[in-house]
């Protein structure tokens, strides 16, 4: 299983293996890290699954759909390497992805 | 203070079909939601999203759904109140008390909260000192149109409300426009409006920027924003208006003495009452093992909470299991003949 690494806004960070096919929302949520609400339950409706994603992984990832865009938008203070963590499906080649959750959610 | 048989808490498609399970039954119920029209997320979040996962339904969209669901429990003539939220529940005796911010107040044997995930609310700027300006400088919503006449107005977000307010309030006070990205996501039509005002210079738009302080002492004098290489920009700004959204909250459900599992009730499953006798949850909010947010869960669990509410609602009486094919007294209750 894939190895994701959730650092959270103080610099803390746990790494933990996730199943291939959830997304790394799912895996956080599974694992109880603090930082990533969900909401919505991942329907791309509330953007409190929000993450920065590094730098290396964000150009690799496959990219944002307009919807997801749009939502990230609502987020609070997003950044150019800002992602919804729900439309990030995990897969081999995601191993050691490394993730920050930002301060707050909403 | 109202008597009914069920209050439902939350307008959503979950709530709605609950006044129909209910109402076969021969129970009353009454709906209060927080927003200002029924229909839930369903409206508020994707009115014109499909769904695909409503049974015998191939396709429809949230609003579709909401009409739909309307016009099954018309004929049962249900109150709404809506623009309420409840604030306080109380026991007495085997029934409930429950208090609105609107004063409303209902007496009924059974709660049922189909609040999915809390009532919404417009996202909070986060900004140092943003909470002591709210109301005053700082507005999430436009109530008087007149309070924002001749004044040098900053509109954030990107979307249809930050661009037609922006529009709107164009006519009469000086607008600067600050989104994070250089596209914005609005109408064509609107859009090409807006750009004939920034080239009449009517309207200002500042991109790709996102608001950095903000200063004052009782009102706001001047923002600065920021944009994305670091650049610093300061703007003369008497409001912000700010669109980002809206969030959902819990609320003061999370102290009603529920059993919570994070942000969602804990049921039984088999009738989903709450460990309050009288307190039932479902759709959303309510989790129990295996439990799935979908709309068809919803529908099913204020089935069988429905058959709870009934035996509590009427404790001399049997219940009756019966289908709405051949049952002489629910087709009565829908007016079919």
């Amino acid at each position: 299983m894939p190895k994701i690494t959730y650092v959270d806004s103080q610099g803390n960070s746990k790494t933990i293996e996730v199943e291939n096919g959830l997304t790394v929302m799912e895996g956080a949520i599974q694992n109880d890290i603090p930082g990533i609400d969900a909401d919505c339950g991942g329907s791309m409706a509330c953007a409190t699954c929000h993450v920065y994603v590094e730098e290396k992984w964000f150009n690799k990832l496959p990219k944002a759909e307009d919807a997801e865009i749009d939502m990230i938008d609502m987020a609070v203070e997003p950044k150019k390497n800002s992602r919804l963590s729900c439309q990030l499906i995990v897969s081999d080649e995601l191993e050691g992805l490394k993730v920050t959750t930002p301060e707050k959610q909403s | 203070m109202i008597k009914t048989d069920v209050v439902i808490i939350g307008a959503g498609p979950v709530g709605l079909f609950a006044v129909h399970q209910l109402g076969i039954k021969g129970l009353k119920a009454v709906v209060v939601d927080n927003l200002d029209k029924v229909g839930g997320q369903c409206i508020e979040l994707y009115p014109d999203k499909p769904i695909y996962d409503i049974p015998a339904v191939p396709e429809c969209t949230g609003k579709d759904l909401t009409d739909k669901l309307l016009e099954q429990i018309k004929p049962f003539k249900t109150t709404f109140f809506l623009n309420e939220r409840v604030e306080e529940v109380k026991e007495e005796g085997n029934n409930w008390i429950v208090k609105t911010n609107n004063n409303n107040q209902f007496n009924a044997p059974n709660i049922l909260i189909a609040g999915g995930v809390g009532s919404f609310e417009p996202r909070k700027l986060t900004t140092k000192g943003a909470e002591k300006f709210e109301n005053k400088s700082i507005f999430y919503s436009v109530k008087n149109k007149d309070d924002f006449k001749n004044k040098n107005i900053s509109i954030f977000g990107g979307g249809d409300s930050a661009l037609d307010w922006a529009l709107e309030l164009s006519k009469f006070s000086k607008i600067t426009l600050v989104h994070r990205r250089n596209e914005f996501r609005g109408a064509p039509h609107t859009l090409n409006e807006i750009k004939k005002l920034e080239e009449q210079k009517k309207i200002s738009i500042k991109t790709p920027c996102q608001l950095d302080k903000i200063e004052g002492e009782d009102k706001i004098k001047s923002i600065s924003i920021k944009y994305e290489d670091g650049k610093i920009e300061n703007i003369t700004t008497d409001f912000i208006l700010s669109f980002f959204g809206l969030v959902m909250k819990l609320g003061p459900i999370a102290e009603w003495g529920l059993n919570m599992d994070k942000k969602t009730i804990s049921v039984n499953p088999k009738n989903f009452e709450t460990n309050k006798k009288g307190i039932f949850a479902a759709g959303d909010i309510c989790s129990y093992p295996g439990k799935l947010k979908l709309i068809l869960s919803g529908f099913h669990e204020v089935a069988l909470a429905s058959v709870e509410c009934f035996k509590r609602a009427r404790p001399n009486e049997k219940y009756r299991f019966e289908f709405t094919t051949s049952s002489k007294t629910i087709q009565d209750r829908l007016g079919k003949k």
